[in-house]
Formats: C-alpha cells, sequence, structure tokens
C-alpha cells in the first residue's frame, strides 16, 4: 500500500475478508514496537476513537523477518493532497474538523496506561519533547543547520512551563487517517503514541506540511478557531491558542528532524529514493520555522 | 573534455523519460517512486548549473557575517569545504546564544533565510 517512509502496510485477502499486514522495513533506523502499537490502537476502540479492528501481532521476526501485527482493511482514502482534492470527499472535507477535533478529544481521554511502560509524566512536556528532538538531531544530522539551530533557541526560550497530561497520537494529520465520502473512518499510524500536552496533536495538525499545498491553516481543511471550538465543544478542555502555535512552530522543527533521519536511513544504507529525496525538504520545512518566528 | 550530451542534457533525457514514459505507465507505489525520482533529478540539474557560482555567494556571504578574512577558496571542491566549515561555525555561535539579541542576530536571521531560500531554489525550482 502507498505511503509511509517508515513502515509497511500490505493488504490481503484471506477467507473473503479483507486484512492489512503491518511492519517494519527490515533495516530502519526508527525503532518503535509493532505490540505497543497493536495493544494503543485496542485502547483506542475502547474509548471510542475510530480505528481499524486490530486482530493478532506476531513478535517473533523469524516469521515474517520483522515483527508485524494483522487489522482490519478499512477502504477509503489516506493520501493528504487527494483527501484535499477528491470531489467526491467534498462532503468529508466538511464533516472532517468537527470529527478530526472530536477523535483528538476521545484520545486524550485515553488511559495513560494503554501505552504500556513509559517515562514518568514531566512538568513541561514541551520542553522535554524540545530536547529529545534537539539530541536526536545531534545525533544524526550529517550537517549543519543554523535555521533549525535558531529554531532551537527560539522554541526553548518560549516552551511551555506546565501542561495537562494526556496520551497523545503523536501524528495526527491527513495521512495517518482513511477518509470515506461522509468523513472520518479510522485514526492509524499510532507508532509515535506518547505521553505529552494535548495541544501537541492540535499544533502539529496546523503544521504547513500537512496542508498539502492548500491555504487553511487546519490541514488544509479550516482556520484554527473552527478547530479549537469544536474541540472544546467535545469535552478535549480548554484550548489557548499561543500554545498550539508553539506546538506548530515545534511541529516544523520535528518535522526537519524526522526528514533528517530518512535521509540518515538511505545514508546509512536503506536505498530508497522516497528517503533519499527528504533530506532536501529540510529546506522548505525551515523556511516555515523561520516565517513562523517573525510573526 | 566529455562528448555531447553535457551531463545536465543527460540528466533531462532521463528526467523527461521518467515523466512521459514512466509515470504514466506504472500505478500505486512504484509510481509514486518513479515521480520522486524524475524529481530528484530536476534537483540535480539545478544543483549542477548553478553550484560553483552559489558557493561563492554564501561563502562572501558567511566571510563578510563572521569576519573572516582572506582570499575565496578556488574550485568547487574547496569552496563546499570551506562554506561548510564556516556554516558549521555559524551554527555553533547561534548555539552557544551569540545570536538571540542585538544587531549580530540580525544579520544571522537575514543570512539564514539567504541560505535557505537559496537551498529551496534548487530542492523545489523557481
Amino acid at each position: 500500500m502507498a505511503g509511509g517512509a517508515s513502515r509497511e502496510s500490505w493488504a490481503f485477502t484471506v477467507g473473503g475478508e479483507r486484512l492489512v499486514l503491518r511492519r517494519d522495513p527490515p533495516g530502519h533506523v526508527i525503532e518503535s514496537s509493532r505490540r505497543r502499537e497493536f495493544a494503543l490502537i485496542e485502547a483506542a476502540a475502547a474509548a471510542g476513537v475510530p480505528v481499524p479492528r486490530v486482530r493478532w501481532c506476531e513478535d517473533d521476526s523469524a516469521v515474517l523477518g520483522t515483527a508485524f501485527f494483522v487489522m482490519d482493511f478499512v477502504p477509503g482514502e489516506t493520501i493528504g493532497r487527494r483527501i484535499l482534492r477528491d470531489p467526491a470527499l467534498a462532503p468529508a472535507r466538511a464533516a472532517l474538523p468537527e470529527q478530526l477535533a472530536g477523535a483528538a478529544a476521545r484520545i486524550h481521554a485515553m488511559p495513560l496506561g494503554a501505552l504500556g511502560a513509559e517515562p514518568a509524566a514531566v512538568a513541561s512536556p514541551a520542553a522535554a519533547e524540545l530536547e529529545r528532538y534537539e539530541s536526536i538531531y545531534r545525533a544524526i544530522a550529517p550537517d549543519p543547520h543554523p535555521a533549525l539551530e535558531l529554531g532551537l533557541r527560539w522554541l526553548a526560550a518560549r516552551a511551555p512551563r506546565r501542561a495537562r497530561q494526556a496520551l497523545v497520537h503523536g501524528d495526527f494529520r491527513l495521512g495517518n487517517v482513511i477518509v470515506g465520502p461522509e468523513g472520518l473512518r479510522a485514526v492509524i499510524d499510532w507508532e509515535l503514541a506518547h505521553t505529552g500536552d494535548p495541544m501537541e496533536d492540535l499544533g502539529w495538525l496546523c503544521v504547513r506540511s500537512w496542508r498539502f499545498g492548500a491555504e487553511p491553516p487546519v490541514a488544509g481543511l479550516c482556520e484554527r478557531e473552527r478547530l479549537f471550538a469544536a474541540y472544546e465543544r467535545a469535552g478535549g478542555g480548554p484550548v489557548d491558542p499561543a500554545v498550539v502555535r508553539w506546538w506548530e512552530a515545534f511541529g516544523n522543527l520535528k518535522w526537519a528532524v524526522i526528514c533528517i533521519m530518512q535521509a540518515q536511513t538511505f545514508l546509512g544504507g536503506v536505498k530508497n529514493v522516497e528517503l533519499a529525496s527528504l533530506g532536501r525538504r529540510v529546506a522548505e520545512v525551515e523556511l516555515e520555522l523561520l516565517d513562523l518566528m517573525e510573526e | 573534455m566529455q562528448d555531447r550530451p553535457t551531463a545536465l542534457e543527460l540528466l533531462a533525457a532521463v528526467r523527461e523519460f521518467l515523466e512521459a514514459d514512466v509515470v504514466p505507465a506504472l500505478g500505486g507505489r512504484r509510481r509514486f517512486h518513479a515521480l520522486v525520482a524524475a524529481n530528484v533529478l530536476g534537483i540535480v540539474e539545478r544543483e549542477l548549473r548553478s553550484e560553483e557560482e552559489a558557493l561563492a555567494a554564501e561563502w562572501r556571504r558567511l566571510a563578510a557575517l563572521l569576519g573572516d578574512e582572506g582570499p575565496a577558496p578556488a574550485g568547487t571542491a574547496a569552496l563546499r569545504a570551506a562554506v561548510r566549515g564556516l556554516t558549521a561555525a555559524l551554527a555553533d555561535r547561534i548555539r552557544a546564544g551569540e545570536a538571540d539579541a542585538g544587531p549580530f542576530a540580525a544579520a544571522v536571521r537575514a543570512h539564514v533565510r539567504w541560505a535557505v531560500v537559496e537551498k529551496l531554489r534548487v530542492a523545489k525550482g523557481g
């Protein structure tokens, strides 16, 4: 199945049932656990988040080369660019802002225990996440990036000091949701879920790269105010737009670091042209970060 | 001295073949990767077309910003190494807080924006 530079998803049919197998491509540098993702999707279903039904998880990499799990196939569109442009999905685009806000509110109400053995909560998830991505960047970047250094200083000086602790999806955006004409069918790709500030998911949804060329700031779908109001109505708790703005700026820094990580995977020997090309996407994210710092 | 077509002309021929013949004939993930491959060749074409002038311009700006006296390095490889070294020095000074405020901060921001736009010109064209 297309999409997703860091995991593979394979659709297949057995006994008339359409299923999806999700696994790590062998040799990948971004480590995460399929068992944990399997358990999270089960907990999300229990919390009322639309997700595919998960069936079976295999930890033994001897079976298929790497660990994997199997879930139901959910038909629909996942490519962000098409969700924003396909005429057949116009009703979905009208409904998605409220549906995404509702799904986010339900995710943020999930029990933290669903994450398994997570590090203890910290006073400032913002400072902690910034530190995490700075150390990844320091460990892997093959080139100096003055724009990211400016971003790191700017973000550190403005990191929100306190936050409500919640379960955060960590990659909540078009591309990681399945959409039918009526709207949101499933939230997928839970591998980056963690304990954090729920505003992180709202900020990430506003990152320019996830607008796929469309104008409106929230996922290319709507203005920020509409998302925030819908999130509060759905029981997600009060939204401070300045905090979401910080997470949006941080999201650009994080996406730049992820692009560098993907390019590093290529440089480490995984010969994939998409991973290679991501090294040259860093510049557009750096420019957006510089623009956000000017505001 | 190599015969025509030049390296740039050969790259353009392969890119146009990918765009016109390969991409439309493929579907799914392979089509997407063929599109990415064509875009990557476009990046290489733009970089090769202007690399030495771009590096020389970046070196002049960095040397002025960081007060680095001396003649410009000759040749693409020496320029690349010098620009890399000065950019690393700039990154270290930003990290040390020297560009947090004041006139140096403004000059650094202007340079960094210029350098990012220069990277984008190659990465995206236009």
